[in-house]
């Protein structure tokens, strides 16, 4: 998305923003009211008036769906208020998650280029493996997190490793198909061009096809860090891990904590798509560095 | 033979006074100024000019494409928002533009289904139009098993199947090889004098205009303007061989001395 | 999928590698067969294993003199490879009553000296064998569309089988404890004896949780792209939300959902529900968006509606786009309501007891529920492909 692009849906966004959140209060006001009324008649307070009721329902402990300036001082309360070290800081517990989802990408990200470019020069692997890897893909491999965690714990390696281990299988796939592709990308005039230079393998590698599937790269790799994050995520579940963001989801979960589920989940998506905006902005400088960004 | 000497002097399109300015960012764009041109039924004229004269955008303008900003235009007697109510005209792109999901056929038949006729006068007017562009026979291939020539001449069929008087052409050879252009060329020039239609015909190659027409209008860029009308006294139905002739000559070379005339405006 | 690499550089570097292959293959066989013969006078007997051994050397060796073209090569190596594999796996059903008989752990595997390291050199040569069967079968030049295809699934399925012995020959010959990785044959062995359990998991998952979802989400997700396609502003406003959306962990939403709608499938459906929604609505804008201006022209030429416009171009056009959200979400819907299971379910469903039975140590039956969700996740996978592929016939991606 260019600049002009970005100009004209700014405005759009903005209002469709808007239109979410006041959905967003007005859901809450619904879905809260039961349980506010109930807690009035408990009080034995049957006169109260909306805007008692309305005020109440937007300050429940345990709503059913916390109002957005709930969530939002719960996010400012664990973050900006909190000391790090504190184990109730979110800038803690986002820190644990996105260690392990961030060197889990790294790994799956360098493990599948490295693959890919195996693929792309041994015929063999090319014609044995590759059906494999794109057929892998319609497999529901986050349901192992589970089974990787316990084993892994087994054996007894812990902590980050384990985590990063899911976040590198998950990253791993789309960075494969996305630079086998990439490295084929070259049109067979620019390979012909580079066999009247009498260029080596290496040289057409490094001159040509690499440089080629770089924009391949980056796309594979926002969808990548993409799912190393919910990675990340799931693979705090099943162990009870009492740090990072999924373990906040489940503790929450546990307890009725709907703001803190809601503030751990605001937390995962802005990380999110940080992550994907920063890698998305590399692939744009890396592109236009090498003239492909389109004007207009 | 009276009502048709009559006929053949009807006007079909009139276009008086007509102006059409782009509003861009970079300050407004003259896309075509102060456009005066008459065409009678039964003619076959062709827009030439060096891209960016606005022929394109003129054929558009009649085709309700395009809104003029200033001045007047009629199709038929009526705005060109009716006419194309009416589908009073048959329109070819440069690019065949067919379905890939549809056979040429369903192709074909598109425009028909979209009047809402019924499948059997659909069948038949689709048989009668692939028979004209000679492409019977391929009714169930889809456009992408077929050459590009084929693929331009089905592109045809679907523009008359409509069977409007009006056919309106924006280079639609111009993406094919020079021995298949011609051999187009030849078979339009049959249809045309088979079916008596008026023709609007875009192209930037002379030998095509002066080939094809009975009038070349030359136009020139910046602002798109109409620079010179030329009428033809070549005899209705031509062959190939004509291109050879000295009469043919000199209308091409009239033709590129008002190209030329018109660009000089670009040097001052 | 060919690669633009000059054919002849190709083939140099390709007989290069199957010639290092055979090599190494004929060395670890030669080596394999000599540390036997020790184990033999050392009075060890494997005499299953000393015949693959010999028939590896035997059959390496006659491939050096004799094997010229490709197609040969892989006959005479898939020959080989194959009955080296019956015959280890004859040693180790052998190996494995006679520890049965003698009361001893199956999980110490103790063939006496040096046969242990004539057992796995003859794994290694197998393996290698096989592998060179494939390199001589991806080689095969043919230009007959029916042999072409032949190969394309035969390679792979060789590939594949090959990696399950493997993982069969090592768990077991290694001894790994079941608790870490589960040889398939013990997988196998467990979905056999489990399919009630399995069915009415996948039947609580699958068929309640994920198809219901899937079609809520699409469908929902669909007619929400169509009726904001009237409006640019809503289009411009959703479109990089809906991109965003998709990049986040919606997995997330798993626990409220779970609050929300209780503990059966209806929880599981709403995750999935949010999660197939996004691709749907922002693949669904961009495909009917997909129609060239010339093509818009075309059908403004024929005053053509609205509706005609939709139905006769502008929906055909979106199809691929469609269905690329279609095969997206299949995934995405798997792994969304077995996630959304590991928040709370009643006693059945397949994230359930992949959860419940990791936590027990049972991970054969881990392995189980997760080639069934495998083997559900691919099949949904190909159904949709299939009929893509009868709707979408003309699109150059698929015609050629």
């Amino acid at each position: 998305m260019n600049i002009k692009s970005l100009r004209l849906s700014f405005v759009p966004v903005l209002v469709v923003l808007s239109a979410i959140i006041v959905c967003w209060y007005v859901a809450a006001a619904v879905l809260n009211t039961p349980w506010q009324q109930d807690k009035f008649k408990r009080a034995d307070n049957n006169d109260y008036s909306l805007v008692e009721l309305l005020s109440g329902t937007m300050s429940q402990e345990r709503p059913v769906l916390p109002s957005p300036h709930q969530v939002a001082l719960e996010v400012y309360n664990t973050t900006v208020k909190k000391k790090i070290t504190s184990k109730r800081s979110l800038i803690f517990h986002s820190g644990v998650t996105l260690s392990s989802a961030l060197l889990g990408f790294a790994m799956g990200t360098l493990m599948g280029i490295l693959l890919a470019v195996a693929i792309v020069y041994n015929r063999a692997l090319n014609k044995s493996l590759m059906p494999w890897i794109i057929a892998s893909q319609t497999i529901p491999i986050l349901a192992v997190a589970p089974m990787i965690i316990v084993v892994l714990n087994a054996v007894g390696i812990q902590g980050l490793l384990p985590k990063a281990f899911i976040s590198m299988y998950l990253s791993f796939f789309p960075v494969v198909v996305g630079m086998v592709k990439g490295l084929n990308s070259p049109d067979a005039s620019h390979t012909d061009l580079m066999h009247t230079f009498n260029a080596s393998s290496a040289q057409t590698f490094w001159k040509l096809r690499l440089p080629t599937s770089l924009p391949y790269l980056f796309t594979s790799m926002k969808v990548a860090v993409a799912i190393a994050m919910v990675g990340a995520i799931v693979a705090e579940l099943p162990t009870g891990a009492v740090a990072g963001l999924g373990a906040r989801l489940l503790a929450g979960s546990y307890y009725g904590q709907t703001i803190q589920i809601w503030s751990a989940l605001v937390m995962a998506s802005v990380l999110a798509a940080l992550l994907v905006m920063f890698i998305g902005l590399i692939g744009k400088l890396v592109n236009r560095r090498m003239g492909l960004e389109q004007h207009g | 033979m009276n009502e048709a000497a009559s006929s053949a002097f009807e006007k079909v399109i009139e276009i008086n006074n007509l102006s059409l300015t782009f509003k861009t960012s970079d300050g407004p764009v003259f896309a075509l100024n102060d456009i005066n041109l008459d065409i009678e039924r039964g003619d076959f004229v062709s827009l030439i000019g060096p891209s960016g004269c606005g022929k394109t955008t003129l054929l558009r303008v009649i085709a309700d494409l395009e809104k003029a900003t200033e001045g007047e235009i009629s199709i038929n007697s009526v705005s060109p928002e009716q006419a194309r109510m009416q589908r009073a005209y048959g329109y070819v792109f440069q690019a065949a533009s067919l379905y890939p999901w549809r056979t040429i056929a369903k192709n074909v038949a598109l425009p028909l289904e979209i009047m809402g006729l019924s499948s059997a006068m659909r069948r038949e007017r689709v048989a009668r139009n692939l028979e004209l562009v000679n492409l019977s026979g391929f009714e169930n291939k889809y456009p992408w098993q077929l050459s590009g020539g084929m693929q331009q001449r089905a592109s045809i069929a679907r523009a008359l199947a409509v069977e409007p008087d009006l056919l309106l052409m924006d280079e639609p050879f111009g993406a094919l090889d020079e021995i298949v252009r011609d051999h187009l060329n030849e078979q339009l020039l049959k249809l045309w004098d088979k079916t008596n239609k008026t023709v609007v015909f875009v192209t930037h190659s002379i030998p095509e205009a002066v080939y094809l027409s009975t009038h070349i209008v030359v136009m020139s860029p910046r602002p798109g303007q109409i620079h010179e009308i030329i009428k033809s006294d070549l005899p209705r139905m031509r062959n190939l061989d004509i291109r050879e002739t000295p009469e043919f000559l000199s209308l091409a070379n009239r033709v590129r001395d008002g190209l030329r005339a018109g660009h000089s405006y670009e040097d001052q | 999928m060919d690669s633009p690499d000059t054919p002849l550089r190709y083939v140099q570097w390709s007989s290069r590698v199957q010639r290092t292959l055979q090599r190494l293959a004929l060395m670890t066989a030669s080596l394999a067969l000599g540390v036997l013969l020790v184990s033999i006078v050392q009075g060890a007997s494997s005499g299953a294993i000393l015949l693959a051994a010999v028939l590896l050397v035997a059959g390496n060796f006659a491939a050096r003199i004799k094997i010229v073209e490709h197609v040969q090569g892989a006959m005479l190596f898939g020959f080989i490879s194959t009955v080296c594999a019956v015959l280890i796996y004859y040693q180790l059903e052998l190996y494995l009553s006679d520890s049965l008989d003698r009361g001893s752990s199956v999980e110490d595997f103790s063939l006496a000296g040096a046969a242990k390291a004539g057992f796995w050199l003859v794994v290694i040569s197998a393996w290698l064998t096989a592998w060179l069967c494939v390199d001589h079968l991806a080689s095969v030049e043919t230009l007959s569309r029916f042999k072409n295809s032949f190969l394309s699934v035969l390679t792979p399925i060789i590939f594949g089988v090959w990696l399950l012995l493997l993982w069969e020959f090592i768990t077991r010959g290694a001894g790994i404890p079941q608790v870490l990785l589960p040889a398939p044959s013990a997988i196998g062995h467990r979905i056999a004896n489990s399919v009630p359990i399995l069915l009415a998991d996948f039947k609580q998952t699958f068929l309640k949780a994920v198809l219901i979802g899937y079609a809520i989400g699409c469908v929902s997700g669909f007619l929400v792209a169509v009726l904001i396609d009237r409006s640019p502003f809503l289009q411009r406003g959703l479109l990089p939300i809906g991109n965003l959306a998709s990049a986040l962990p919606i997995v997330g939403v798993a626990p409220i959902m779970v609050m929300w709608f209780g503990f059966d499938w209806p929880s599981k459906a709403a995750v999935v529900v949010v999660m197939t929604f996004f691709p749907m609505l922002v693949n669904t804008v961009s495909g009917l968006s997909a129609a060239s201006n010339m093509q818009h022209d075309l059908m403004r030429t024929y005053a053509a509606s609205y509706w005609q416009t939709l139905f006769k171009m502008r929906l055909p056009e979106a199809l691929p786009f469609i269905f690329n959200a279609l095969k997206i979400n299949s995934t995405l819907a798997l792994i969304g309501a077995i996630v959304a299971e590991f928040f709370g379910t009643p006693i059945v469903g397949m994230g359930f007891r992949i959860s419940t039975e990791v936590g027990r140590m049972n991970v054969d039956m881990v392995w189980a529920e997760i080639a069934v969700a495998a083997v559900a996740g691919s099949l949904f996978y190909a159904l949709l492909s299939l009929i893509e592929r009868v709707l979408t016939f003309w699109h150059p991606s698929i015609r050629t």
